[in-house]
């Protein structure tokens, strides 16, 4: 009896995150914020990268995807909850039977499908505009799947402190994420970099992400592909938890 | 009876200050609960307990037997709120806002189809179905939330400031929906600065400041515990008595003067109107207008509220 009633509460959470992916999709996916953080940032970082340089074009585009998920499904997090609060939305949200887990859960969702999706454009364009190949493709899948996973709650965490706006969390994200950016392996590996970035590089879930699509482009990376998913995993749980706790203690901070 | 939410000691605290102090209250099935109190009295504070937007600090409540504590979920699967500063998701459109909030409540699409369409048609917004919430204007964006929030099939509906800066169409619509459904068995939470709304609605109020509840009746009880702030209004034609004749009459307990109308508070208006009468007819002076007013609930509002600031003072 307790066990039904337990999985009626889980069944019924599960639907209220599907609720709030589709209205965050509905809503979000198409604000400015998101399109400029998300996808106009990932193609100038890789003009500026690209260009100009005596590299070949498919040895960026392993960098180009996980550079793409990055931002894309780290995009829509910080949007979301400044967005409602902002909006004077949020207070009707969180009064509803759906607990905050779950809201935040349908939250991560977004991002991950957001980042998911966005990510198949850089893979195409490179098989198709380029010499590069896919060596290891349930490798690829892993490594998007868990990369976009984490750094989607990494953008749901980034979302928790109480701001006036949207814009103060983006300016927040965005100093999180860029410096990430440059210890991670993402324009050069991580084992010709300087030695103070090798010691920070495994400190950022973008290296782990960034070291599974690498290798199944059939490329080498700095970090094994077990290491790389068990430290995704333990990413994406720490961040998911600090979100929980965060959002929680500051819920009714400027309603 | 049943009480629908039990209040016990429920107590918040920001820091050192003390929003919400020890309330408690009962709310029967079928009332419209009226909760009043001036600006930072702890009213919003509580509702927002009461819904789970916040947690007390201590003691706690229960809504339909669930303790918002310990079952914050099941406790919210019985209410619908309409938060004072709130709003609907403007790039939707009216009837995607309405769906949003079933679905978040669980509610199967094919189930509250109908109820949302008479809903719609109930509060004036069936025309706008299809269009955007952005371009609704206060009144209607209130109207929409109202719907949004009955679309549930909510037992309890918590409503802060409903009608507040809206319009007369607006208001007027909104409280007759709100008194229709509750008609039905729907029990209401509604805080409110508006008295006339109070008193029109509430079958009970309770007054909080500083986060106390400083009283909790009917409102026509209310009125009676403070029967010293009736008065009789008198309108002199002509000349006018003298300030101390009139204070003289037996049971007056103040007079108070504006250009030829007086007012005189009593606790026995019958035998001040007889008397004021007499006096006219013995000094010769003509009285255009003789009335007998109970305390309004604004009255009961000031009394108490001002009480405890006395009391705070001492």
């Amino acid at each position: 009896m307790v066990q039904k009633a337990k999985v009626k509460t889980w069944r019924r959470q599960l639907h209220g995150s599907l609720v709030i992916l589709k209205k965050n999709a509905r809503l979000y996916y198409l604000k400015p914020p998101v399109l400029i953080f998300g996808v106009l940032f990932p193609v100038f970082f890789f003009l500026a990268f690209k260009m100009g340089r005596p590299i070949t074009a498919e040895s960026v585009v392993p960098g180009m995807v996980t550079m793409a998920l990055w931002f894309t499904a780290s995009a829509v997090g910080p949007l979301v909850t400044p967005w409602e609060r902002s909006a004077k939305t949020y207070e009707r949200l969180i009064s509803t039977p759906v607990s905050l887990h779950a809201v935040l859960a349908g939250d991560v969702m977004s991002g991950f499908v957001f980042g998911a999706c966005l990510s198949v454009v850089p893979i195409l364009l490179g098989l198709v505009l380029t010499d590069a190949y896919i060596g290891n493709v349930p490798l690829l899948i892993a490594g998007i799947v868990m990369g976009a996973l984490n750094f989607a709650s990494l953008g749901v965490l980034l979302a928790a402190p109480p701001a006036s706006g949207p814009s103060n969390i983006m300016l927040l994200s965005n100093l999180v994420r860029l410096p990430l950016l440059f210890v991670s392996g993402i324009f050069m590996p991580i084992g010709q970099m300087p030695v103070w970035a090798q010691w920070i590089a495994p400190l950022s879930p973008l290296s782990y992400a960034s070291a599974l699509i690498h290798i199944a482009f059939g490329r080498s990376a700095f970090f094994p592909v077990w290491l790389s998913l068990l430290m995704l995993v333990l990413f994406t749980l720490a961040f998911f938890m600090m979100s929980c706790k965060f959002h929680k203690m500051w819920r009714a901070k400027g309603l | 009876m049943k009480a629908v939410i039990e209040a016990k000691r429920l107590t918040r605290k920001f820091g050192n200050f003390v929003a919400v102090d020890h309330v408690e209250f009962k709310i029967y099935q079928g009332e419209v609960f009226g909760f009043l109190g001036p600006n930072g009295a702890g009213k919003t504070t509580t509702v927002r307990m009461l819904t789970g937007v916040i947690d007390p600090t201590e003691g706690t409540a229960t809504i339909q037997g669930h303790d918002i504590r310990k079952e914050p979920l099941l406790s919210r699967t019985h209410i619908a709120v309409v938060p004072e500063e709130a709003n609907v998701y403007l790039d939707l459109s009216v009837w995607q806002n309405l769906m949003l909030m079933a679905e978040l409540h669980g509610i199967a699409r094919h189930r509250c189809l109908q109820e949302a369409e008479r809903l719609l048609e109930l509060l004036g917004l069936a025309e706008r179905k299809r269009q955007k919430a952005r371009v609704l204007s206060k009144g209607l964006r209130q109207r929409l939330m109202l719907c949004a929030a009955l679309v549930t099939g909510p037992e309890v509906l918590f409503l802060d400031e409903p009608t507040s800066g809206l319009d007369v169409q607006s208001t007027k619509l909104i409280r007759r929906a709100v008194s229709d459904l509750n008609r039905n068995g729907l029990t209401v939470f509604l805080t409110t600065h508006n008295m006339s709304e109070a008193g029109e609605m509430c079958s009970r109020v309770a007054i909080i400041d500083k986060g106390r509840i400083v009283a909790t009746d009917p409102p026509e009880k209310l009125r009676s515990t403070i029967s010293s702030r009736q008065y009789v209004e008198v309108c002199f034609a002509g000349a006018v008595p003298g300030y101390n004749d009139l204070e003289s009459i037996p049971g007056v307990s103040q007079v108070t003067v504006d250009s030829r109308t007086f007012r005189l508070y009593t606790k026995l208006p019958g035998q001040v109107v007889t008397e004021v009468v007499r006096l006219a007819d013995r000094e010769g002076l003509g009285i255009t207008d003789l009335s007998n007013h109970k305390p309004s609930l604004e009255d009961v509002f000031l009394h108490f509220t001002s009480e405890c600031k006395e009391r705070g003072l001492q």
